[in-house]
């Protein structure tokens, strides 16, 4: 083989290296709509008080979840408040687009816009590390990515406190967030793992999937902070007492659970509960 | 910043962070950090962390306390000056900021951790005087030193009372006092009772930055100096007129920015979550109170169990424990009366 063809051989081996990392990257571009049937009561209604099932938390975070009382959304400053991370990602409708270099046409970031409360994101693929522990945090946190394959995996740090369930279950601003956008022809899988150090004690981990729709666009969300309850005086918090909470058992007797079971933590999450002579069910009132 | 799309270390170029972080590093390697090296998220105790908030106003981190720092073309203005050990820590980053003369220095209350570097902050300052007033006198030539008065009237009756030049220089009575500087109103908003006897809340109108001083710390629970003046109650009420104050750009968040006295940066969703977890431990002590229960039943009781994970402590200074027995015996106190 001559040298110039040992050149040419070896600059082909190079661009196939490159054009199997570019192929092996999934556009993920596009009008996402989620499917609603998943998790009906966590997306439409909401959960009920004290509904902790399937959730791996602390003590502390049931402690917590059983002083929340919903009234807390009628506070002028949680009112109009955006969802977090945790919820966005399977909660609501979103548009997702590339950030290019326009000189070196690198992707630099993908881009998210949700219709519920606006909320947006920005996962760096560019490299960035993650700010310092003083940086502000926010609601999407600061997100970077990586691919794994044509898997994205996007890590997230710097959160806001929010809630791992929107019935007071507390998540901590110490927490990480993994996501992987996983594209299948128009249908993406988003899944979602929780690491929180200070409620949960194991990872909390949750899939959803959406559909890309190319008829459809994402319509504009607007809030305004009115004040909602006139007798209350600023500073205001709802809150019942966690050892005397008056809806404490409600969701356990309409479904006729055991407290135990009810009330979560990883021990009840899995079939070794039951082999292990937890007691899911509850005698019917009636 | 534009919090609608995002706060802006999520659309900051590499190079704006790099460079923001390669500040903090100069300042601890001195000449050896000269290429721009991964940030990294502890800081070595005579190092200073540097962010920008916005317009004028930075956020300084300290091992011991944040201090904020506004400049502009009449020169910096410092709101807190860490401790005495971190004094020359503190100007080398000051002078990173700006080589305009210092020539204002607030203090938001008087512990050592906020106004440790008082003296070398001030006598390192500048401070203008009328044409009648000697400037030769190099022991005048030094940035005033503003708070409440409460802060030098327990500076000044400490067991073992710092130097002079430590005290405030210019003190205030009254709810607030205003100064104007950078272009900007910068408000001084004393808040009754709280976490000390005088403590101020800085609020900078222009750039819509508000220095809370240890009113609001993001690391645990507050502490409450009740031999000079504070309490819970205080605490909460300044926590609710900061919230008053502040206005989220959108959607809870951005908008008025707050440093802390002690963690991260924040907006007003922050504070509220803080107040909110105040205002329930009040309540759960209060009603074991109500209940009959003795300090050593609600220590059993207790009362905090939610949040200790994230804002408590069994040892060093401040533990939840004495930080229980502080509510306690504050509202037993309230509700004898």
């Amino acid at each position: 083989m001559s040298k110039r063809t040992k050149s040419l051989a070896g600059q082909m081996l190079v661009m196939m290296f490159f054009a199997a990392t570019v192929q092996a990257q999934m556009d993920l571009s596009g009008n996402w709509f989620v499917a609603y049937h998943e998790d009906w009561i966590e997306v439409g209604t909401g959960p009920d008080i004290a509904d902790f099932t399937g959730l791996p938390i602390t003590d502390a975070a049931r402690e917590r979840a059983l002083s929340w009382n919903p009234s807390l959304i009628n506070q002028p400053e949680r009112q109009c408040a955006q969802l977090p991370l945790d919820y966005t990602v399977f909660w609501t409708n979103f548009r997702i687009w590339k950030d290019i270099d326009p000189f070196t046409q690198e992707l630099i970031a993908y881009k998210s816009h949700r219709q519920w409360g606006e909320e947006k994101q920005t996962v760096w693929l560019d490299g960035r590390p993650h700010p310092p522990e003083y940086a502000p945090h926010a609601y999407q946190g600061f997100s970077t990515g990586e691919w794994d394959g044509d898997k994205l995996k996007i890590t997230t740090t710097h959160l806001k406190e929010a809630y791992s369930r929107r019935n007071g279950v507390p998540r901590s601003d110490r927490a990480t967030i993994i996501v992987y956008y996983i594209r299948h022809d128009d249908h993406l899988t988003v899944a979602r793992i929780v690491q929180d150090p200070d409620y949960l004690t194991e990872p909390l981990i949750h899939t959803t999937n959406y559909t890309q729709d190319l008829h459809r666009e994402i319509p504009p969300w607007k809030c305004e902070i009115v004040t909602e309850l006139a007798e209350r005086e600023p500073g205001f918090v709802p809150h019942y007492f966690p050892w005397k909470n008056p809806y404490a058992d409600e969701f356990a007797k309409k479904y006729h659970l055991s407290r135990e079971a009810a009330w979560g933590g990883a021990e009840t999450m899995y079939p070794s509960y039951i082999e292990n002579g937890g007691t899911v069910t509850n005698e019917r009132a009636d | 910043m534009n919090a609608r799309t995002e706060p802006s270390w999520l659309t900051a170029s590499p190079m704006y962070l790099v460079l923001h972080w390669a500040m903090g590093l100069l300042l601890a390697l001195g000449p050896v950090a000269c290429s721009a090296q991964p940030p990294s998220e502890a800081h070595a105790p005579d190092e200073i962390g540097i962010w920008h908030v916005r317009g004028n106003v930075y956020m300084l981190v300290g091992e011991s306390a944040n201090a904020t720092v506004q400049v502009g073309d009449q020169g910096v203005l410092v709101v807190d000056t860490l401790s005495e050990g971190e004094s020359d820590s503190l100007l080398a980053a000051i002078r990173t900021l700006s080589d305009k003369p210092i020539r204002h220095v607030i203090n938001t209350h008087g512990h050592p951790d906020h106004s440790g570097g008082n003296a070398a902050v001030s006598m390192a300052g500048d401070a203008l005087f009328n044409q009648n007033y000697s400037v030769e006198d190099a022991a005048e030539n030094r940035a005033p030193i503003y708070a409440h008065e409460n802060v030098l009237i327990a500076m000044s009756a400490r067991e073992q009372p710092p130097e002079f030049e430590y005290w405030p220089t210019s003190t205030y009575f009254t709810a607030s006092k205003d100064l104007y500087f950078n272009g900007e109103a910068v408000r001084l908003l004393h808040q009754p009772d709280a976490h000390t006897g005088g403590d101020s809340v800085v609020y900078f109108r222009g750039s819509d930055v508000i220095s809370a001083g240890d009113l609001f710390i993001t690391t645990r629970y507050p502490y409450i100096d009740v031999a000079n003046g504070g309490s819970l109650e205080g605490i909460i009420n300044a926590l609710n007129r900061i919230i008053e104050i502040a206005v989220p750009e959108a959607l809870q968040e951005g908008g008025t920015l707050i440093i802390p006295g002690h963690g991260r940066l924040c907006d007003e969703s922050e504070v509220v979550e803080y107040r909110d977890m105040l205002t329930l431990i009040r309540s759960f002590i209060l009603e074991r109170i109500r209940e009959g229960m003795t300090l050593q039943e609600v220590y059993a009781a207790r009362p905090t169990f939610g949040f200790d994970v994230r804002y408590g402590t069994d040892s060093g200074f401040w533990t939840t424990q004495q930080f229980i027995e502080a509510v306690y015996n504050e509202l037993k106190a309230q509700e004898a009366k």
